[in-house]
């Protein structure tokens, strides 16, 4: 029997086993200012040395100011854990994106970029959203502090294999005239099969709809597969992944290059292998999705209702559904559309890439954000703020009102500045709406990047299918 | 890291499911470059009135007096999902926890929890229910997490078989270092890198 995409990585990386685990090489490993203060700090109290510098890249973006960055950190303790991840990074020899570098951003939009990211390989990140990098074909996973350590120390890790998963994700979005993203495509997705959905499993996504975003879009794809709870999703490598990494400073050159393509051309899962489970998402249907609750799975489509606890049968879902609304301050039955904000964020490594931008940009083009209304753009990393500027999509921003700001992880989790203020409602292209996330008492509505510009324009939530966006110059 | 055997103690119901690592260690307090001191932050926005720690929010669970000193959290749904912050796991063990018991774990959480001597008991969820339903009825119910059987049980006679991995259950009774547990394979690990030289050698 054949194998699937997961199953050919997976093999090619098993160096042992031990105890029925395997020691998973690791081809490449990012680090930021958060995580990994511990990590160095047991490595030194063991004794012990980073195995592979070369391998690893660290990158400042979690709790950076995104405005005045060329000025010191304010905030004592962030400046602190900035200033250990340079020591730590300059002691050990490893490569560390400075502040006001412009290849310094969101460690999930970086590693692309920088053609870091390549099909086949194991990528891992002290981060849970590192299943981005799965959007070309690799095998990409958060992991916590200790294995953070473990990979300095060892470049492996000690893993269980993952079950598989397939999602395919059915029909066509040709219709939606690009209303439709991949952001409303996964948080459908998490809808359908529940926060805890994908525990325990890496999920391959697939179908035409998949074959049809361009590699960006399977960024954001993949990026939340954590939010049904698997570690890691990714898609087949194609011509699209080839021609995004073609000339990427960190992509192999020459002779590397087609050996590199031929391999990468050998991942995609064989006709006949089997996953443990297969789910399939319609996408003909599909309206753009909106976050009602406190976490991803309490989702709906823009053109329906908040939930009514009393059609809820089971007294835990009904339990949790009236903590969501009362935590939210919604009532139920209110129409997703009335719902007013107070802030939008377009950013993080959700949606905080070039494309996200612009699209958002052609709903902010000649309109004004509505006076009540505070919305950030927050570009993924200096080279996409350089390039949007190239672009005019600055000049769009600013002219309608929204922040242009400096690169970083942002308002996506407040570990810097940019937090909301208890009870203060967002519309948000980020990847969480928990309790907090934002800010203490803060109300989170997960959006694409169009709904989150149409939305700072209207002052509430709105279908942008009933909007005619700007063409951009 | 010290072994672990048998945790009994008083356990605490939490009964929102589905709890995830920015709840029990909201974000605000990752700014640390210590692994130590967390405790005192854990669920901060559940615990106190508006996230000010002079204000414990007395109708939060952990803030009962009969749940004080309490050593196993009892939680609904999948505990732990979101976030890859070994905060959760630090905060959860610095203010006393030592297991978890739950139908359901984040995958990462999970991780995380067996590297600092935090026992993660996967259990069915009408059995979760059903020790929920004993520990709220008897106020200083203690309950008792046997790793060598594999077992929780209650005081009324409940005996729940819990799933854990053989490995994971050797390394946390043994107490074993998960890196050491890897550097006896470095041999392995300088073939490995030596063969993928040359049939990937872009890497």
């Amino acid at each position: 029997m054949g194998k699937t995409i997961i199953e050919k990585i997976w093999d090619d990386h098993a160096v042992a086993e031990d105890g029925g685990q395997t020691i998973l090489y690791i081809d490449r490993h990012l680090i930021h200012e958060v995580t990994t203060p511990q990590a160095f700090a047991g490595l030194k109290q063991a004794g012990r040395t980073v195995r592979r510098p070369e391998a690893t890249l660290g990158v400042i973006d979690h709790n950076i100011p995104t405005i005045d960055q060329d000025k010191p950190i304010a905030d004592p303790l962030a400046a602190l854990q900035v200033e250990t991840l340079r020591k730590n990074c300059a002691a050990h020899g490893i490569e560390l994106f400075q502040i006001g570098d412009p290849r310094n951003g969101i460690v999930h939009v970086v590693g692309p970029e920088q053609g870091l990211t390549q099909p086949g390989m194991t990528i891992v990140c002290g981060d849970s959203h590192t299943a981005t990098h799965g959007a070309f074909g690799a095998l990409a996973f958060g992991i916590g502090s200790s294995e953070v350590e473990h990979v300095l120390a060892t470049q492996t890790l000690l893993q269980k294999k993952p079950k598989t998963m397939r999602v395919q994700v059915e029909g066509s979005l040709n219709d939606s005239g690009g209303a439709i993203t991949p952001k409303d495509v996964i948080l459908a997705l998490i809808g359908q099969i529940g926060v805890g959905g994908g525990v325990g499993y890496a999920i391959e996504y697939a179908g035409d709809v998949v074959r049809g975003f361009s590699v960006e879009g399977r960024m954001t794809l993949c990026n939340m597969s954590i939010e049904a709870g698997a570690r890691a999703g990714l898609v087949a490598p194609d011509d699209k992944t080839v021609a995004y990494l073609k000339g990427r400073p960190h992509a192999p050159q020459g002779e590397d290059w087609e050996a590199a393509v031929a391999y990468w051309r050998s991942l995609p899962s064989d006709p006949d292998a089997a996953f443990d489970r297969t789910v399939t998402l319609e996408a003909d249907a599909l309206a753009p999705q909106v976050t009602w609750g406190t976490n991803p799975g309490m989702v709906t489509a823009v053109t329906g209702k908040v939930p009514d606890p009393n059609q809820e049968s089971d007294p835990t879902k009904r339990a949790t559904i009236e903590n969501a609304l009362e935590y939210m301050a919604l009532s139920p039955n209110t129409p997703i559309t009335s719902i007013a904000i107070d802030k939008v964020f377009i950013g993080s490594c959700t949606n905080g890439r070039i494309e996200d931008l612009r699209e958002a940009a052609r709903y902010a083009k000649g309109n004004r954000v509505a006076s009540r209304v505070t919305a950030l753009v927050v570009p993924g990393s200096g080279l996409i703020k350089r390039q949007a500027e190239a672009e005019g999509l600055d000049r769009i921003f600013n002219e309608a009102g929204f922040e242009w700001r400096e690169p970083g992880c942002s308002m996506c989790l407040g570990m810097n500045p940019d937090i909301l203020q208890p009870g203060e409602r967002c519309a948000s292209t980020s990847n969480r709406n928990f309790q907090g996330r934002q800010g203490r008492g803060g109300r989170t509505h997960l959006v694409s990047p169009a709904m989150a510009a149409a939305a700072a324009i209207a002052g509430h939530l709105i279908d942008i299918r009933g909007i005619e966006p700007a063409e951009l110059d | 890291m010290e072994p672990i055997a048998i945790v009994k103690g008083i356990a605490v119901p939490l009964t929102r499911p589905d709890v995830d690592t920015d709840a029990i260690i909201p974000k605000q307090f990752l700014k640390s470059i210590e692994r130590t001191g967390f405790g005192k932050n854990l669920f901060n926005d559940w615990r106190f009135v508006e996230g000010d720690p002079s204000r414990p929010n007395a109708n939060f669970v952990l803030n009962q007096p009969r749940y004080q000193g309490a050593q196993i959290l009892i939680a609904k749904g999948t505990f732990g999902i979101g976030s890859s912050r070994e905060h959760a796991p630090w905060a959860l063990t610095d203010y006393g926890f030592r297991c978890i018991v739950a139908a359901a774990f984040g995958d990462i959480f999970y991780n995380n929890s067996h590297k600092n001597e935090l026992l993660l008991a996967r259990i069915p969820a009408d059995a979760v229910e059903r020790l929920m339903a004993e520990v709220q009825e008897h106020e200083g119910c203690e309950l008792t997490v046997d790793l060598p059987a594999q077992t929780v049980t209650s005081p009324a006679g409940l005996s729940i078989s819990f799933d854990i991995p053989e490995d994971t259950k050797r390394r946390l009774l043994e107490g074993l270092d998960d890196i050491a547990i890897t550097l006896r394979h470095q041999a392995d690990i300088a073939a490995f890198e030596e063969r993928r030289k040359s049939t990937h050698p872009w890497l």
